[in-house]
C-alpha cells in the first residue's frame, strides 16, 4: 500500500455530519416530479450557470475588460495620425469597427471553455436529463452574450473618453451593440463546433486564431477597402465582418443602414443554421 | 413507483459496444427486477461503465437491445431520461459551483421553480450532512462529500432507477459505509439501483442479485448465495514464520481441508479455499486446519479467514485473474 493513501486530507469523512436516514426517506417520498422545463427556461438556467462561473472566477472577465481597452488605445494611437490626421479624427471611424473586431475575437473563448468543460463528469449528468438538448450550448452562449455586452460598454466608455461622439445618439449606439451581440451569439456556434470537434484546448485555440485573424483583419475595420488590390476587395467587401462593421458604424452614426443590417442578420442566421446542427450532432455523439 | 408490467427495471439482450478494435461490451444480457439493488461486479475495463452509459442513454449500442421500464434506450431516450439518474464514476456535479448552486441548477433543469429548487436543495444538503459545506465550491470537498453531493443530485427528483457507477472507489472505509447507508435508504423507498463495483463485499452488502462481468460478457449471474456457492464460502490466508515450512503447510491444508491450495508470491504465505455452503462450516474447517498445523510443528505467524476476494471469484469463474495481461481495456 502506498504511503499517500494514509496522508490526511483537509476534510476527512470523520468530520462530516452524519447522513440522516429519516429525513432522506421523507425527501424521497415527498419528491413529486414537476413538468419538464421549456427550452427557453432550460437555456436560461444554463446561462445562469455560466454567470455563476464568472462570479466564482472573476479574473475571467479580463478578456472583456483589459483586452478591449488595450485594443482601442493601441489602434487609435498607432494608426490615428497616419490614417486620419489625428487620433481624435480616426476614432470616429475606428471605434465601431474595433468594437466589432474585439467582440468577435472574444467569441473564440467559447470554444475553449466548451472544450475544457465537456470532458467533465457533470456533462454525463446534463446529457441524461430530460431537457431540450441544445439548451446546454445555448446557455453557454447566453452567458457569453453578457460578456460581449460588458466588453462593448467598456470600449464605448473608453472611446467617449478619447473623443468619440456617435451621431446616432443613445438609440443608435444601443442598436449597434444589440446587433453586434446578436451576431456574436450566432457566430459563436462555429466555436462550439470546434470546441467539441478538437481534442485539446490548445488545438481549439490554434484553429480559432487561424480563423479569427484573417477574418477580422481582412475587413473594413481599420481602413476603407478602396485602396486594396481587387482580389482582396472582393473578399473584404463580402466578408460578414465587413457587413457587420458597416452596419454597426452606420447605426452608431444614426444612418440606419438597412442593407448592411440585413446582410449581418443574414450571415448570423446562416451561422446558426449551419454550425448549430453540426454542434448538436457532435454533442450527442460525445 | 411506476413499474413496467414485466416487473423488470432493466432488460437487455445482446448489448454490444465497440470502440475501434475493442469490443468493450460483447453481448450483455441483463434482467434487473424493479425495486432491488442489482450489483454488476467486475474488474477495471470489464465493460461495466460502458454498459451503464448505454443504459443511461449516453452511448448508443452498436447491437442488441436495452429497455428501461419497457422503454427502448435509443428510440425512447427521453422517456428513459425522465426515469433515471446517473452518478458517474467521476463526480457528476460541477466542481466550480457550490453545493447549493449545483442542486439548485439541477432542480431548475428538472422543472422546479426557483423557490422549490432552493427549498429542495436545502433539505437535501441537510439530510446528507452537507449543510455546513453548502456554500463551498465542490472542488474543495473531500472524496466522501463529493459522493454525497453527487448522490444528492441524483435523487433531486426521486428517480425510478438510479445508476451508481463505482460509488465507493477511492473512499475511506467510513465514507464508504455512509454511501452504503444512503443506497439502502434510497432502495427502501422503491427506487431500483444498478450498482457497479469492483468489490465483492460491496455487492455482498447491498445487492440482492449480482452479475459478474468480464471482458464485456456476463460470466455469472444469480443471488449472492448462488454466486458464493459456486466459488466456495471463503479462504484461509496463512502467513508462516519460516518459508521452508511452506510445502509442509500446504500438504497439511490439502489433507485436512480437501481444498485447492494456492502459493502466493510472498514465500511465507499461502491461501486455501474452504467450505462450499455456509461460513459456519468454513470457520470449523479452518480451526481444524490450524490445529493440524500446530501438531505438525508449523509455526503460523498470522491467520485470517476471509470471504473469497474478487480475484478468487474470477479465478473460479474464468480460470484467469482480474489482472489479465492482455485485452486490458479502460472503458
Amino acid at each position: 500500500m502506498s504511503a499517500s493513501s494514509f496522508a490526511p486530507t483537509e476534510a476527512q469523512g470523520q468530520d462530516l455530519a452524519p447522513v440522516s436516514a429519516e429525513s432522506l426517506a421523507a425527501l424521497l417520498v415527498g419528491g413529486e416530479r414537476p413538468p419538464r422545463p421549456s427550452a427557453w427556461s432550460a437555456s436560461l438556467t444554463f446561462g445562469w450557470r455560466a454567470i455563476l462561473k464568472i462570479k466564482h472566477v472573476p479574473e475571467q472577465l479580463f478578456d472583456v475588460t483589459a483586452f478591449p481597452i488595450m485594443m482601442v488605445l493601441m489602434y487609435t494611437y498607432l494608426f490615428g495620425g497616419a490614417l486620419a490626421g489625428s487620433p481624435k479624427e480616426y476614432i470616429q471611424f475606428l471605434l465601431p469597427g474595433i468594437l466589432v473586431m474585439s467582440v468577435v475575437m472574444i467569441t473564440m473563448y467559447t470554444g475553449v471553455s466548451v472544450n475544457t468543460d465537456i470532458g467533465k463528469g457533470v456533462f454525463d449528468r446534463f446529457r441524461t436529463l430530460p431537457i431540450w438538448r441544445p439548451s446546454v450550448m445555448v446557455g453557454y452562449l447566453l452567458g457569453d452574450a453578457l460578456r460581449y455586452t460588458i466588453a462593448s460598454v467598456v470600449m464605448l466608455t473608453v472611446g467617449v473618453v478619447l473623443g468619440y461622439r456617435p451621431d446616432g445618439g443613445f438609440g443608435g449606439v444601443l442598436a449597434g451593440i444589440a446587433l453586434l451581440v446578436l451576431f456574436s451569439f450566432a457566430f459563436s456556434w462555429i466555436w462550439t463546433m470546434f470546441g467539441l470537434l478538437l481534442r485539446t484546448e490548445k488545438s481549439v485555440m490554434g484553429v480559432s486564431m487561424m480563423v479569427i485573424f484573417p477574418l477580422t483583419f481582412l475587413s473594413n475595420v481599420f481602413v476603407d477597402p478602396k485602396t486594396m488590390p481587387g482580389w482582396l476587395q472582393a473578399f473584404v467587401n463580402n466578408s460578414p465582418i465587413t457587413h457587420l462593421s458597416s452596419a454597426v458604424r452606420g447605426l452608431m452614426a444614426g444612418d440606419w443602414p438597412a442593407g448592411e443590417v440585413a446582410w449581418s442578420l443574414g450571415w448570423a442566421g446562416l451561422f446558426v443554421l449551419v454550425f448549430g446542427p453540426v454542434t448538436m450532432r457532435l454533442y450527442n455523439r460525445k | 413507483m411506476s413499474q413496467h408490467t414485466s416487473g423488470l427495471a432493466i432488460e437487455t439482450a445482446g448489448l454490444v459496444k465497440t470502440f475501434g478494435e475493442t469490443r468493450a461490451v460483447a453481448g450483455v444480457d441483463l434482467a434487473v427486477p424493479a425495486g432491488t439493488v442489482y450489483g454488476v461486479l467486475g474488474p477495471n475495463g470489464a465493460g461495466k461503465t460502458t454498459t451503464v452509459k448505454m443504459l443511461a442513454t449516453l452511448l448508443r449500442p452498436d447491437a442488441g437491445e436495452a429497455h428501461v421500464f419497457g422503454h427502448d434506450v435509443v428510440r425512447e431516450a427521453d422517456e428513459v431520461r425522465s426515469r433515471v439518474s446517473l452518478t458517474g464514476q467521476y463526480a457528476s456535479v460541477d466542481e466550480d459551483l457550490t453545493g447549493t448552486e449545483n442542486l439548485v441548477l439541477l432542480g431548475r433543469l428538472l422543472g422546479h421553480g426557483r423557490t422549490a429548487a432552493r427549498m429542495r436543495s436545502g433539505q437535501l444538503l441537510e439530510a446528507f450532512g452537507l449543510a455546513e459545506a453548502a456554500g463551498k465550491q465542490v472542488k474543495h470537498y473531500s472524496g466522501g462529500m463529493r459522493r454525497r453531493i453527487d448522490i444528492a443530485a441524483s435523487i433531486l427528483n426521486t428517480p425510478d432507477l438510479l445508476f451508481l457507477d463505482e460509488p465507493t472507489t477511492g473512499l475511506d472505509p467510513r465514507s464508504r459505509n455512509q454511501v452504503w447507508d444512503i443506497v439502502r435508504a434510497v432502495v427502501t423507498q422503491g427506487t431500483t439501483v444498478l450498482l457497479t463495483t469492483q468489490y465483492l463485499d460491496e455487492a455482498d452488502q447491498l445487492a440482492s442479485r449480482i452479475a459478474v462481468i468480464d471482458r464485456g460478457r456476463v460470466i455469472a449471474e444469480g443471488t449472492k448465495g448462488e454466486l458464493k456457492a459456486s466459488v466456495g464460502a471463503g479462504s484461509v490466508h496463512l502467513r508462516l514464520r519460516d518459508a521452508e515450512q511452506r510445502p509442509e503447510a500446504a500438504e497439511v491444508l490439502r489433507r485436512t481441508l480437501d481444498a485447492q491450495v494456492q502459493l502466493e508470491p510472498d514465500p511465507v504465505t499461502l491461501t486455501a479455499r474452504v467450505g462450499t455452503a455456509t461460513s459456519g462450516i468454513a470457520a470449523e474447517q479452518a480451526a481444524r486446519a490450524l490445529g493440524e498445523l500446530a501438531r505438525s510443528g508449523v509455526t503460523v505467524d498470522n491467520f485470517s479467514l476471509g470471504q473469497p476476494s474478487l480475484d478468487e471469484v474470477f479465478l473460479a469463474l474464468t480460470g484467469h485473474d482480474t489482472q489479465s495481461p492482455k485485452d486490458e481495456v479502460t472503458a
